[in-house]
């Protein structure tokens, strides 16, 4: 069994899977993920997949900031997600709350609901950021130890 | 079979965004879709009270990413009008450049998420290659990919270089060259045509009664469009609104799509006659009074009410945009197709629900 659970854990690294959670963002850093999977920036050339089902995936992007209604989504999408897993917040709004800390619906960024392993400054952050982002937490999680099976 | 109660959204992977409808289904026939909406809402009207009216900009210019230009430019005409601020010839022109840019940039970026949610995901993938060409004409000239900040209360704060200019124009003919291309697949193709001629059909009347702005209304026959009013510099620039008659997801694909030419038809207008002179004016005074502005966006018809009484401090800004708008057509669009073509019909009126929500 040791040797299919390092195989897993080893090929998590090289393919993760990808799952993206717009929590209240202007959309602004979501047609950036989006751009990041499209043929310019082409992130499957790291073979990263995006997918929709939390059960599947390896890392979390977040954007936006949280509020009241979405908190409880963040949650279970986090801990439907299998272990090791990385979470990336994306965007000032991700990171702290934004331009938008101030409103009252918004408790602020994603770190006071889960915990985060990247920070990916910017409003929004460019491709090359959220590439570069995804990147260092790929580094992470090969240091986190978790049930790969 | 017994009524079953399906959630769609508010992870969901055909939409960045969460939407989240919960489908009353007999069978796989859709009978009823009752919107929950909430996610995204942020309250950023209320940081009127907090910010002052210059700084609302920043606010506005992210109420939506995909139209950050076109709100800002909107708030601001509405604070010009109240303070009685006339705008420079210039400044109006690259507006409307902007404004069109981001056009171009938003249908690309739409019909790729259309052709995705019929699963065409080579098209998708075509789509957003050539957007790409917009976002670097946006980053050259505003400095960023997506919030393109250059609308400020008297004008804007960017001017475009002739040398500019006639880079832009190139670039532009190398979309349109590519964007021509796809219309052989997207209006012509059997796949695209099977899934989408017919489907979830907004009569004439319907649109006119529920109230649908934008490509939606456009599409279902309506000739209607914020930009016939000739406010910035549309007045002087020859504009025809898009029309399909009927009223099905392929309508407002081929509204969309064609919408996109003339945006771009636009643009190259608005340079040829781009006048000379200043590009802003100085601002004094506070703004006082109410008024209500609107422009086109995207996605139709946007409405700003902004309330001054002569402090810094805004009263209230109200925001009342194109997807708020197209929600009750949408919901009366589902009722009676199949679930596997929800996603279809969703995305078929653009919805933005970050704008919806704010």
């Amino acid at each position: 069994m040791d040797t299919i659970k390092t195989f897993i854990r080893k090929s998590r690294i090289k393919s993760p899977w990808l799952l993206h959670f717009d929590c209240g963002s202007c959309n602004g850093c979501d047609i950036e993920v989006l751009a990041c999977l499209t043929p310019v920036y082409d992130i499957e050339r790291f073979g990263i997949i995006n997918v929709g089902n939390p059960k599947h995936a390896d890392l979390l992007l977040v954007t936006g900031t949280v509020n009241h209604r979405n908190k409880k989504v963040l949650g279970n999408l986090a801990e439907q997600m299998p272990e090791p897993k990385i979470v990336v917040a994306l965007g000032s709004c991700g990171l702290s709350g934004g331009v938008f800390r101030e409103a009252y619906n918004v408790i602020g960024g994603v770190d006071k609901i889960i915990p985060v392993d990247v920070y990916v400054p910017g409003c929004p952050p460019k491709p090359e950021a959220i590439i570069d982002g995804v990147v260092t937490g790929l580094a992470k999680f090969a240091q986190k130890k978790g049930d790969t099976s | 079979m017994a009524r079953t109660i399906i959630p769609f959204g508010p992870q969901h992977p055909v939409f960045p965004e969460p939407l989240h409808l919960k489908l009353v289904l007999e069978d796989e026939i859709v009978k009823e879709a009752v919107p929950a909406l909430g996610y995204v809402h942020r309250g950023l009207e209320m940081l009127a009270d907090i910010r002052d009216y210059h700084q609302m900009i920043q606010i506005c210019e992210r109420v939506c990413g995909i139209c950050s230009t076109i709100h800002a430019q909107c708030y601001c005409q509405g604070i010009e009008e109240l303070m009685g601020i006339e705008v420079p010839a210039r400044a109006k022109f690259l507006r409307v450049i902007w404004a069109e840019i981001h056009r171009v940039q938003s249908h690309l970026l739409w019909l790729g998420l259309f052709a995705d949610a019929f699963g065409f995901e080579s098209l998708f993938m075509q789509c957003w290659k050539i957007r790409e060409r917009v976002m670097d004409i946006n980053e050259a000239t505003g400095g960023n990919r997506v919030n393109v900040s250059v609308n400020i209360i008297g004008g804007v704060k960017r001017d475009l270089a002739p040398d500019m200019t006639r880079w832009i124009l190139s670039e532009l003919d190398l979309v349109e060259q590519e964007v021509k291309r796809l219309e052989k697949v997207l209006l012509h193709d059997y796949t695209v045509k099977k899934r989408t001629v017919g489907k979830g059909v907004l009569t004439k009347d319907q649109a006119l009664e529920l109230g649908a702005v934008g490509p939606t209304l456009r599409g279902s026959g309506v000739a209607q469009d914020i930009r016939q009013l000739g406010y910035a510099a549309y007045g002087d620039l020859s504009y025809t609104p898009v029309v399909a008659k009927d009223g099905d997801a392929y309508s407002r694909n081929r509204v969309r799509f064609l919408e996109t030419y003339q945006a771009i038809a636009l643009v190259r207008e608005a340079i040829s006659k781009l006048p000379p002179g200043e590009i802003s004016v100085k601002v004094k005074g506070k703004p006082e009074g109410e008024i209500v502005s609107r422009v086109e966006q995207p996605r139709g018809e946007l409405m700003y009410y902004i309330k001054g009484n002569g402090k810094k401090n805004l009263d209230r800004l109200r925001i009342r945009t194109p997807t708020f708008a197209n929600i009750p057509p949408l919901l009366s669009m589902l009722p009676g197709i199949e679930l596997a073509d929800v996603p279809v019909i969703v995305l078929s009126i653009d919805p933005c629900i970050s704008c919806t929500e704010r």
